[in-house]
């Protein structure tokens, strides 16, 4: 790859995929918006700054391995891929349409760069911890496998069973990243099926465990960083991010974790035909960039 | 009877008895000599599904995942997903009974190959009951895109047929065992191949199809019929998807009528598997022997076949039935 980034550049980069997350969207009428407003930081950082790949050949060998466990939110993955190089920009707008590449959730076999086939919650951490073993098995210790999970999927019992298994063989190649947005389909978390401190959970259950403003990038980078440094435990970042982060009609309103924008009509939201202009007209910019506004 | 296939006398007193999951075991422990690509991982079940025999030889290659079945297959899933072929074995009740999903999204629709061994099928389990009598397993995973699915006959063919799945590095596969010895009346010779069925007993009057080890049944009501002037066709059926039609269609237009057999639930097992062939080619008068919308319980394994009617003389009686159909 070509050179990493400045902090501001990557910036930049998070909210112009905002922009086109919410342009993308809307084309395609349905979709989540929620959660991948609120991703948007870390995926840049992935993208641009933490993972290595090379988006001509997605079957290199010898690159990091991304899987989305909560397939629901892969809109901000093809956004941030078209950006990397992975596909034009112009096929962004075939989200969800016959025919697509883009399916409604990520089907590996349809688009190069996608690792697995997701949707169903709480297997992309198993699946992980598959590809670490047989990554050991095959001598490969320099390899990082980055999993996004959602915390709502974190009922799913199959997470903890992973859970077990990764700590068990210090699956140390293995970093984790929940998107602690508190929101998922019937609710706030803590009321649907309240998760409690995620932080003492994944300690008890043998990770390292950092939490971080998930909307800093740079927390996101420094705390990858940090998780490739850890031996003997696999690495759970708990990232707190804000759902919708970035659109102010949206920011902490769960009922935008399953509709795009134009799509539904929340309490004190704008008009359902003028949602997407207002969105992008609304979205943050703080000195022309998404920045964590706990600075 | 006129077979080079199997062994020559079916119905000797000493025949070899010894359960499909041994089998299995030998199988894995050959493919994983041949390919180091094999790898296994089981859930907690490793002496009862004869996977013991691979992970005392490739320790380094064999993973204990603990009672999480959903786990099994989704970390078969990731293990595919760096080029292992990964057999993952618990009980059919649990694997795929409990995991279904997880195999349907990440490892059919993903496209990895994984092997699925359910063992401790059908009601022949015995003592433990009807929560681990799995029948259901077949219809399970014959609706799966992509998925293969294969029921040995015996010991022999079990061997066998995990060499066969250990070779298809594209399509999972599922293999279903019985925990209970049954007789080895295959031999080394008797060919076996993915997608085959094969007519052990050749025959004119009726075709009783057959998978599983209740086989060695069919051809032994086969030759009660014979002594009745019934000249059976018996066709073993060991791969249930993808289904070999042809074998099954030509020996059905030559007779005129069908008997299946098999130690599942008849609905989406073998039964519906050939009840939709028929009527769709070559309508035809049908009568399947299997679980028809019921459990199994606590028993001996004979006990159990001859309350549930899956014995040779259950299977004869069918077949009178049938061929006043005709």
């Amino acid at each position: 790859m070509s050179r990493k980034l400045t902090l501001d550049e990557l910036e930049s980069k998070a909210y112009d995929i905002r922009m086109d997350l919410i342009r993308m969207l809307e084309t395609a009428g349905s979709g989540h918006s929620a959660g991948p407003l609120g991703l948007a930081d870390i995926f840049t950082a992935l993208y641009f700054d933490i993972m290595k790949y090379d988006p001509k050949k997605p079957d290199w060998e010898e690159r990091d391995i991304f899987l989305l466990s909560n397939g629901h939110c892969v809109p901000i993955q093809y956004v941030t891929m078209a950006y990397a190089g992975f596909f034009d920009k112009s096929e962004l707008k075939t989200l969800r349409k016959f025919g697509s590449r883009l399916q409604g959730h990520p089907e590996r076999l349809k688009l190069p760069g996608l690792e697995n086939t997701s949707g169903p919650l709480g297997c992309g951490l198993s699946q992980a911890a598959g590809m670490a073993l047989a990554m050991r098995m095959n001598q490969q210790h320099h390899r990082w496998i980055y999993v996004g999970m959602s915390d709502g999927e974190q009922d799913e019992g199959n997470v903890w069973e992973a859970a077990m298994l990764a700590a068990k063989y210090k699956l140390n190649n293995i970093i984790a990243i929940t998107d602690r947005n508190n929101i998922q389909i019937d609710g706030p978390t803590e009321q649907v099926m309240p998760l409690g401190d995620l932080k003492a959970k994944w300690e008890s259950f043998g990770w390292h465990v950092i939490e971080i403003d998930g909307n800093n990038i740079e927390a996101v980078i420094d705390a990858c960083a940090m998780g490739r440094a850890v031996v003997e435990k696999p690495i759970m970042i708990v990232a707190y991010t804000v759902p919708g982060k970035g659109v102010p009609f949206m920011e902490y309103d769960f009922h935008w974790h399953g509709a795009p924008p134009g799509g539904i009509q929340p309490p004190g939201s704008p008009d359902k035909k003028q949602q997407a202009k207002i969105a992008l007209h609304d979205l943050r910019t703080l000195q022309g960039k998404i920045r964590s506004e706990h600075e | 009877m006129a077979n080079f296939y199997l062994i020559p006398d079916l119905l000797a007193k000493d025949i070899k008895q010894e359960a499909t999951r041994k089998g299995f075991g030998r199988g894995l422990k050959k493919a994983g000599e041949l390919d180091e690509q094999v790898v296994a991982a089981c859930a907690d079940l490793t002496e009862s599904t004869n996977m013991s025999l691979f992970a005392e030889t490739f320790p380094e290659r064999f993973i204990e995942i603990g009672v999480a079945e959903q786990n099994l297959v989704t970390v078969g899933s990731g293990l595919a997903a760096m080029g292992k072929i990964p057999f993952v074995s618990s009980y059919a009740a649990f694997s795929p009974g409990r995991n279904w999903e997880q195999i349907r999204t990440t490892i059919c629709l993903n496209e990895r190959p994984v092997k699925i061994v359910g063992s401790h099928a059908g009601v022949s389990v015995g003592p433990d009951g009807a929560t681990h009598q799995m029948l259901e397993d077949i219809a399970l995973m014959r609706v799966l895109p992509h998925m293969v699915v294969i029921v040995p006959g015996d010991s022999v063919e079990a061997e066998k047929a995990t060499l066969a799945l250990a070779t298809d590095k594209k399509n999972p596969g599922y293999l279903r065992l019985a925990r209970a010895d049954s007789p080895v009346f295959t031999t080394d010779k008797t060919p076996f191949e993915i997608g085959k069925a094969y007519v052990f007993d050749p025959g004119t009057d009726v075709t009783i199809i057959s998978t599983g080890n209740l086989t060695y049944q069919a051809l032994i009501a086969a030759e009660k019929l014979f002594k009745d002037g019934i000249d059976a066709e018996v066709i073993h059926c060991p791969t249930i998807k993808p289904l070999d039609a042809a074998t099954i269609l030509a020996s059905v237009k030559k007779t005129g009528a069908v008997v299946t057999v098999e130690e599942a639930q008849v609905a989406g097992g073998l039964g519906g598997a050939i009840a939709e062939l028929l009527s769709e080619e070559h309508p035809t008068p049908l009568v399947r022997i299997g679980m028809k919308d019921r459990f199994g319980e606590s028993g001996k394994p004979e006990e159990l076949l001859e309350h549930f009617g899956l014995t040779a003389k259950h299977i004869a009686m069918a077949t009178h039935h049938v061929l006043g159909k005709k």
